[in-house]
């Protein structure tokens, strides 16, 4: 599961990254490493971007960026 | 830059959103300077204070999340600490944010600088519940840490004593701190710092375990410096050998060394929280997320955000435009003195030197200054947008709108600031686009800045709009800025699909706990720009209005209608003479020079009657005044009443004598300066225009104004009020003057020069922004040109399908 796909309110876990580059660093930079919890907080009004929170604080990313962070959910 | 003298430089750095600028201000106080790092448009920001008699200069990095090289602001706050090499580094933390602050810190401590950790924002941490054990902190990263906060000044002392104090530790064992990456990784690491060693020159400056760990994480930057520095081909080797081991890596456990290498740091950081922080409180709902519940709401949020650019915008443009107003009389009596330097004998002419001072320079400098108060109120409040935290936000809600166009959440602001609704300015919102970190969809919103409806197109569109569509004049302004922004948008789209290159970044973008801003922070910041703005722009628009200038002036209307202006002036002045009669006691008093003497003071006096207006007492003051300096200059100038109404019957039959020839002296000149600005370069430029121009509508007279307005758009309706002889600036005037020597315009001609004044081509002082902003003269031409290629083709679009349907 990917974490685009998870509903607003639900908390995940980070599992891997499939992204490259920029993009890859600056998710791990940001915190998205594996075994990090997450919660989609809400979508933005027009569904893209989604709102996160992860280790505390809150962070916005586009839904096609979501795509290659993979998810578990326990 | 220089340093000059200093005894400690110390780098300030820190995740956006650390409350890393209330610590520079601080330490520094008001003594800060701004610049741009050298070759980019990252905002330099550096102060000084004084500590027992030695200079500390604190340089005030970009807040960055980490120090990778993947951006312009990590790369330039990494390359500080590596090249400037200050004696210590401060990383500002945020105490209510801690682990992913430390994420930072174990990066700046595995460079191996003397560093000081500085925890900020106690006060939040402490209401979220945090209880930090600040000595147990230090002791797990073996740095002094010094809990501040910042917005209150509390801490102050504590962390200018903790700067020296590190810096002067004689006992200073840098590699005694290890981050530990785990058994996959750290043989690797130990192979390369060993290999790394043996390059003596290389270790001068770098440390092997932070390039050994760069290395792994295929940093681009740190390869260079490999390379860089080693001049046979060993280098080069092991770069081949750190692919091999990446690659090997790999294969072994499945993912990069990079992720594990994050992955480790904020393992490392949740321990050090776990040992170090306890929480009372559990995590309950913070006020940002009950805020947030509001503000982000799917259908509450958008409502809300229009709320509030509507009164963004009625602000700026209101209280703005009032406070321009409201200054702007103090500012033109800045050019007085000068102008005061250069008066003229001729009653007919400016001197060549007084028209260039007080046309070219004052006047535009001024015209410039007009607009500062306005761009005041703007920054102020863009800095309450961005401290409050609301700006994210906004970037949030609308990013997938914009996006669709190859913008950017965060263009929102840089083009309301433009001008997107009506009235608006480019240069701050060209400023404004410096907090996009997608260079490609930065460089498009700065390319489309000149669509947006800034402030100087709104007086023509009122003036047009006046003469051609007086009974829908809301209607017709409305369609003017959504015409402009449906253009920008596609314009937008075109260029980022075919035109931009650049360094895209990944949208993530942090969204801040909301925090009240500070009166002292958003002024300090709107002063801050302002004065940047200022020094950009200044010298250069001399540079240019003296250009326009020259270009609108001469070659002149050569000398027999020079002499044919002359001999009207001097039968002028021979019905004068005749009017006043040989009797009159007060033809004597304004022979010869005497009679410029006398216009002038009338001059004088006329507008100081305007200043006082309806006082009554200042009134009498002033009149008193007056009489005293000249009495028969006074009376002449008060209709022959002298200062306390008695009538002097001589001096009444002189007034109106003088005033009926001091009309037509306004008449000549006026008239002459028009044959001038037709018969100058831009004006004949403007003529041989003309068959081209056509197809859109265009006549000789719309060309000129259009030529000779390039310097700055305000000038567009006085140009137009000197070409068709109107009383200069009442736009009422004006439109009744074009309507009575255009009488064949139809409703046709004018939404075609609507179209192409809506896409006039930027102001100079913009494009030198666009020079400044995006580092390329091509991109300067290319947004000086294209507007003009684009707004004629549309207006001949407009202008031959109206022709079609009558």
């Amino acid at each position: 599961m990917t974490l685009d796909e998870v509903p607003a309110g639900q908390e995940v876990t980070v599992v891997d990254l499939h992204l490259e580059g920029a993009e890859m660093q600056r998710l791990l930079d940001m915190g998205f490493v594996d075994g990090t919890r997450v919660k989609v907080v809400r979508n933005a009004p027009l569904k893209d971007p989604i709102d996160i929170k992860i280790k505390g604080y809150l962070v916005a990313i586009r839904r096609n960026e979501a795509k290659g962070i993979e998810v578990k959910t326990e | 830059m220089k340093h000059g003298h200093r005894d400690i430089l110390v780098g300030l750095a820190g995740q956006p959103n650390s409350g890393k600028s209330t610590i520079f201000n601080m330490l520094t106080g008001a003594r800060q300077h701004v610049a741009n790092f050298p070759g980019v448009t990252v905002e330099k920001k550096w102060g000084d204070y004084r500590y027992d008699d030695g200079k500390i200069e604190v340089v005030d990095l970009p807040g960055t999340y980490s120090l990778t090289s993947y951006t312009q602001e990590e790369r330039i706050a990494r390359d500080f600490i590596l090249l400037e090499q200050p004696e210590i580094v401060v990383v500002v933390i945020d105490a209510s944010n801690l682990e992913r602050n430390l994420y930072l810190a174990f990066q700046l401590r595995e460079m191996d600088i003397p560093l000081v950790l500085c925890l900020n924002m106690m006060d939040v941490a402490r209401r979220r519940g945090f209880k930090i054990d600040t000595q147990r902190l230090s002791a797990a990263l073996d740095v002094p840490v010094v809990p501040t906060v910042g917005k209150r000044g509390k801490g102050r002392a504590e962390l200018k004593r903790a700067i020296v104090e590190t810096c002067e530790r004689t006992d200073h064992h840098p590699a005694q701190w290890r981050m530990d990456y785990g058994g996959g990784l750290e043989p690797i690491l130990v192979r390369l710092e060993t290999q790394l060693r043996s390059r003596e020159h290389l270790m001068e400056d770098f440390s092997a375990r932070w390039l050994a760990v760069k290395l792994m994480e295929n940093d681009a930057e740190a390869r260079r410096i490999l390379l860089h520095h080693t001049h046979d081909e060993t280098g080069q080797q092991l770069c081949d050998s750190v692919d091999r081991l990446r690659r090997e890596f790999v294969e072994e456990h499945g993912k990069s060394p990079e992720k594990i290498i994050a992955a480790r740091r904020y393992r490392t950081a949740a321990r050090i929280m776990d040992d170090c922080v306890s929480r009372d409180k559990a995590d309950r709902r913070t006020l940002t997320d009950k805020i947030d519940a509001v503000v982000l709401h799917r259908l509450a949020g958008p409502i809300i955000l229009a709320a509030v650019l509507f009164g963004f915008y009625e602000i700026t443009m209101g209280l703005g435009t009032k406070l321009a107003n409201w200054c702007f009389p103090y500012t033109q009596r800045l050019g007085e003195p000068i102008a005061g330097l250069f008066t003229s004998s001729d009653l007919l002419r400016d001197g060549i030197f007084q028209s260039l001072v007080t046309d070219g320079i004052i006047g535009g400098v001024i015209a410039i200054l007009y607009y500062l108060p306005i761009f005041f109120v703007l920054f102020a409040l863009l800095a309450i947008f961005e401290d409050s935290g609301y700006m994210a936000r906004i970037a949030f809600i609308l990013d997938r709108l914009l996006r669709g166009f190859g913008l950017h959440g965060q263009s929102t602001l840089p083009m309301l600031l433009g001008g997107v609704i009506v009235g608006g300015c480019a240069i701050p919102g060209i400023m404004a686009t410096r907090a996009m970190k997608d260079q490609k969809a930065r460089l498009t919103t700065i390319l489309i800045m000149p669509l947006m409806n800034c402030m100087a197109k709104i007086p023509f569109y009122i003036l047009i709009v006046g003469i051609f569509f007086a009974s829908h004049k809301g209607l017709a302004l409305y369609s003017v800025s959504v015409f402009s922004f449906i253009v920008a948008l596609l314009v937008a789209k075109v260029f980022s699909r075919h035109l931009v290159r650049g360094e895209t970044a990944p949208f993530v973008l942090e969204l801040p706990a909301y925090h009240l801003p500070t009166v002292g922070g958003v002024l300090r910041r709107a002063i801050e720009r302002v004065w940047l703005f200022l020094r950009k722009i200044l010298t250069v628009v001399v540079a240019v209005m003296i250009l326009v200038w020259f270009f609108v002036t001469f070659p002149g209307i050569g000398t027999k209608r020079e002499v044919q202006y002359d001999l009207r002036m001097v039968s002028a002045r021979d019905t004068l003479v005749k009017k006043l009669g040989t009797d009159n006691r007060y033809a004597g008093a304004l022979q010869g020079n005497n009679l410029i003497e006398y216009l002038r003071f009338q001059q004088r006096y006329k507008e100081e009657k305007l200043a006082v207006g309806d006082n009554n007492s200042e009134l009498r003051r002033l009149t008193r005044t007056f009489e005293s300096q000249n009495r028969e200059f006074f009376l002449l100038a008060n209709r022959g009443r002298d200062a306390e109404g008695k009538i002097d019957r001589d001096a009444g039959k002189a007034a109106r004598a003088l005033r009926k020839f001091a009309g037509t002296v306004k008449k000549l000149k006026f008239k002459r300066r028009k044959e001038m600005v037709r018969d100058s370069y831009a004006g004949r430029f403007g003529r041989s225009l003309e068959p081209v121009t056509q197809l859109a509508g265009f006549n000789w007279r719309m060309n000129i104004a259009i030529t000779s307005s390039f310097a700055a758009k305000e000038n567009l309706v006085g140009t137009l009020g000197t070409i068709y002889s109107a009383e200069e600036g009442r736009s009422g005037e004006v439109g009744k003057s074009i309507r009575a020597a255009e009488t064949d315009w139809t409703k046709r001609h004018a939404v075609a020069i609507l179209i192409f004044v809506a896409l006039f081509p930027p102001c100079i002082p913009t494009l030198i922004m666009v020079k400044s902003e995006t580092g390329s003269y091509r991109w300067m031409f290319f947004t000086a040109v294209y507007p003009i290629i684009l707004g004629f083709i549309l207006a001949a679009i407009a202008f031959q399908i109206g022709a079609i349907f009558g």
